[in-house]
């Protein structure tokens, strides 16, 4: 006779064999097609997102199925391995450089939008704002080697600026409505500032690519596009007098004690806290921070202006598109995935989007009545400069050691001269990689 | 009389027992540093598809040999200051953490009153999240409103403030004490263990033979402890030089390079420049520099026996 010892294991190996089976099956619940599956990272949209999806199962019975995945780190290792091993979800996004959505494209993964954008007279194409569908296009003869076209779909658009409390400028005796344009007088605030106990100037400058932003900005401003392109293809030195403008800039915002402690270390989440807190003068941050901070503080009154101008010439603000979904080449549902992220860009879902998550809207219909912070913010979009619109782009190491080198200027541990001299020293190494790795017949697979 | 199937196999039983351990540490151990090992040599983005079988030609078309090592060794400074900088913790965590461990480890050892309650209290930090205790800690060494700071300023040391974590000066440092606090309840339950397996009549003895304090300390506790320290020791090593979430929820490598350590820059190079084969190489350089390490510690305790 079988012991009872032996009974209750026999009991629960069959147990958990059904469990596994049970596990490895369809949920019994799910009937009929399975949803189209979107992945996304932008966890302030994930309730909006689920509402959207429930209206068009209910508008055109086809069930989509968003899957968040935060934060964006996270996220881009969870797309990344999906590719290597052909499972990616039928739309998804690529956060990353225009490398690496070459990548994308180049190894299949991406479903070329070009003959969608087009049909009826440019009707999709037309009902975006242009920039953010530039940051998703590849342009005739790319680097990249990519076919000219539009691939990805933009949700929303964005631009980068510089934020000031009204109630903190008033209390430094500054017109609220009139905030310094000039760079001059922006770092004259440092020292307000520090004598009324607030910080003068909050950014997530320990996340590199929010100081890449501003450098890049003022990089733009002082010396041209054509001539920062030229950097980037290795015709122009880093310590050539423009570019060490450029990094002055930062070893005179650090002289006046405008960036507050430990700046280069504060993420952006940080940053926002404190000016959401009224503890800040100035945040340079994106069009997201609205809807941040409408839930941190929702009385804190703010403007949006352009980054102050060191010379008479245009100021440009980094933008463009803020979010944006590819389909998947592979992914049998690409015609419905069309449908529904045309579905999702057309006005009625852009303006439920822009009410629930206060991002402005990449449908330029459901943009026209923005509310005031995001208005300000949209004005700049057309001044947007973004790296996925350049001509060139610089190599990660360089940008790397470029912002690494802000950093270092910030604490004053380097000069500005100093940096520039590490910075060329790493372009003159990675020119000389990537050469060596052409004589070798090498490339990055495509 | 012919001996059964079941007789013949009897020898081999034993390893048709461990064949499914063997097959589980083949597939998630072995394969993968082998296919590690091939990716180092590979100059791959990290989104073609993975399966060399499946793509013998774009890998060939991705080959490198061992320039990605080559790299490293003559290109790559940051990485080996990286490496420095994550020694630095090591010692520390080695020195200060670990002897701080044992210092703990014997007086709760000498049935303190309330010896219970701090053997929870010490064990607290290390099963918190290192995002959790990274994100504590930013605030505590916040140079703006950090507690750390106003503590300075109530004791009439406000001279001393700053941001700790973005000075260079103290940046580093201030990373490995977040780091010990949150380690050195491990090394305190190990020594403790190792503490209690110590029979009492060795001390008895020792006492009736004249024996003071540190005397027996010296001549009792350390010699029969060497084993688990070395444990400790071994595992202080590879846990702190592989230290990564700490350094993301506080200082992501910064202020400029000053915290970066080996596994932010591997990962810097695969998720920051998309380079896997190189970061793989990074990893694989990085991974026997570790192993040689445990191997020469490893025969310190033979050597004392």
């Amino acid at each position: 006779m079988m012991s009872k010892g032996t009974l209750s294991f026999r009991f629960a190996i069959v147990a958990a064999a059904l469990l596994v089976v049970a596990g490895c099956g369809r949920s019994p619940t799910a009937k009929g097609p399975a949803p189209l599956r979107v992945w996304h990272w932008m966890t302030d949209r994930e309730e909006a997102f689920t509402e959207l999806a429930r209206r068009y199962r209910q508008q055109t019975g086809t069930a989509i199925h968003f899957e968040l995945y935060a934060p964006s780190d996270v996220y881009v290792q969870k797309v990344r391995s999906a590719a290597q091993t052909d499972g990616l979800p039928d739309i998804y996004g690529v956060l990353g450089e225009t490398r690496d959505i070459a990548s994308f494209i180049n190894a299949g993964h991406v479903l070329p939008l070009e003959a969608e954008m087009g049909q009826d007279n440019d009707a999709w194409r037309s009902s975006f704002f242009p920039k953010t569908l530039a940051v998703n296009a590849f342009v005739p003869n790319n680097p990249q080697g990519i076919a000219p076209g539009v691939y990805g779909v933009p949700i929303d658009a964005m631009s980068i600026q510089l934020i000031y409390n009204k109630k903190l400028l008033a209390k430094l005796g500054l017109n609220p409505d009139s905030p310094p344009s000039m760079w001059k007088d922006f770092l004259q605030v440092g020292q307000l500032a520090k004598a009324h106990g607030v910080l003068g100037f909050v950014s997530g400058w320990a996340e590199l690519w929010l100081i890449d932003c501003l450098a890049t900005d003022y990089a733009i401003h002082l010396m041209g596009m054509d001539k920062v392109e030229q950097t980037y293809a290795g015709k122009k030195a880093y310590t050539d007098t423009e570019w060490l403008r450029v990094l002055r800039l930062f070893a005179e915002l650090r002289d006046s004690r405008l960036p507050a402690e430990g700046i280069v270390t504060m993420v952006n989440k940080r940053a926002e806290q404190l000016f959401a807190n009224e503890q800040a003068v100035f945040a340079f941050n994106g069009t997201w921070a609205v809807n941040v901070y409408r839930s941190m503080n929702p009385a804190l009154e703010y403007g949006v202006m352009m980054l102050p101008k060191v010379k008479d010439r245009p100021m440009v603000t980094w933008g463009g598109a803020g979010s944006s979904f590819f389909i998947n080449a592979k992914s049998p549902k690409a015609p419905q995935a069309v449908a529904f992220l045309k579905w999702l860009t057309s006005q009625p879902q852009q303006e439920y989007l822009l009410q629930a998550t206060q991002n402005i809207p990449a449908n330029r219909a459901a943009a026209e009545a923005l509310p005031p912070p995001l208005a300000a913010f949209a004005e700049a979009i057309d001044a947007a400069v973004h790296p996925r619109l350049f001509a060139v782009q610089e190599q990660s190491a360089v940008i790397e050691a470029f912002d690494k080198g802000i950093q270092s200027i910030l604490i004053g541990e380097a000069t500005p001269e100093q940096v520039a001299e590490a910075v060329q020293s790493v372009k003159q190494r990675e020119l000389s990689r990537l050469a060596s790795q052409s004589a070798y017949g090498q490339h990055t697979v495509r | 009389m012919a001996s059964t199937l079941s007789d013949r196999l009897h020898p081999y039983k034993p390893y048709l027992f461990l064949l499914p351990a063997l097959a589980l540490f083949a597939i998630f151990s072995i394969y993968p540093f082998f296919l590690l090992t091939a990716t180092s040599c590979l100059n791959w983005d990290g989104v073609f598809p993975a399966n060399p079988f499946a793509s013998l030609q774009a890998y060939g078309q991705q080959f490198v040999g061992l320039r990605n090592y080559l790299e490293v060794f003559t290109h790559d400074p940051v990485f080996w200051t990286s490496f420095a900088q994550a020694a630095y913790i090591t010692a520390l965590a080695l020195t200060v953490q670990n002897a701080l461990a044992l210092l703990l480890a014997i007086a709760v050892n000498r049935r303190l009153v309330g010896a219970g309650a701090y053997r929870t209290i010490f064990f607290i930090p290390p099963i918190l999240s290192e995002i959790v205790v990274g994100l504590i800690w930013f605030w505590i060494y916040d140079g703006n409103f950090g507690i750390f700071n106003n503590a300075l300023t109530q004791l009439g040391l406000g001279a001393w403030t700053r941001s700790w974590l973005a000075d260079p000066k103290t940046a580093l440092t201030a990373v490995a004490i977040i780091h010990m606090w949150k380690g050195f309840g491990w090394g305190f339950v190990m020594f403790l263990a190792g503490l209690q397996t110590i029979p009492e009549e060795l001390y008895e003895a020792a006492r009736v033979d004249g024996a003071n304090a540190w005397y027996r300390f010296r001549h009792i506790t350390l010699p029969l402890l060497l084993p688990v320290a070395m444990v400790v020791s071994i595992l202080t090593i590879l846990g702190t030089m592989q230290i990564f979430a700490l350094i993301i929820a506080t200082t992501q490598g910064g202020p400029g390079y000053h915290t970066e350590v080996p596994i932010t820059r591997i990962f810097s190079s695969m998720l920051g420049s998309s380079r896997f084969g190189y970061a793989c190489a990074q990893g694989i350089i990085f991974g026997l520099i570790l192993l040689t390490f445990s191997l020469i510690q490893m025969r310190f305790p033979r050597r004392s026996t």
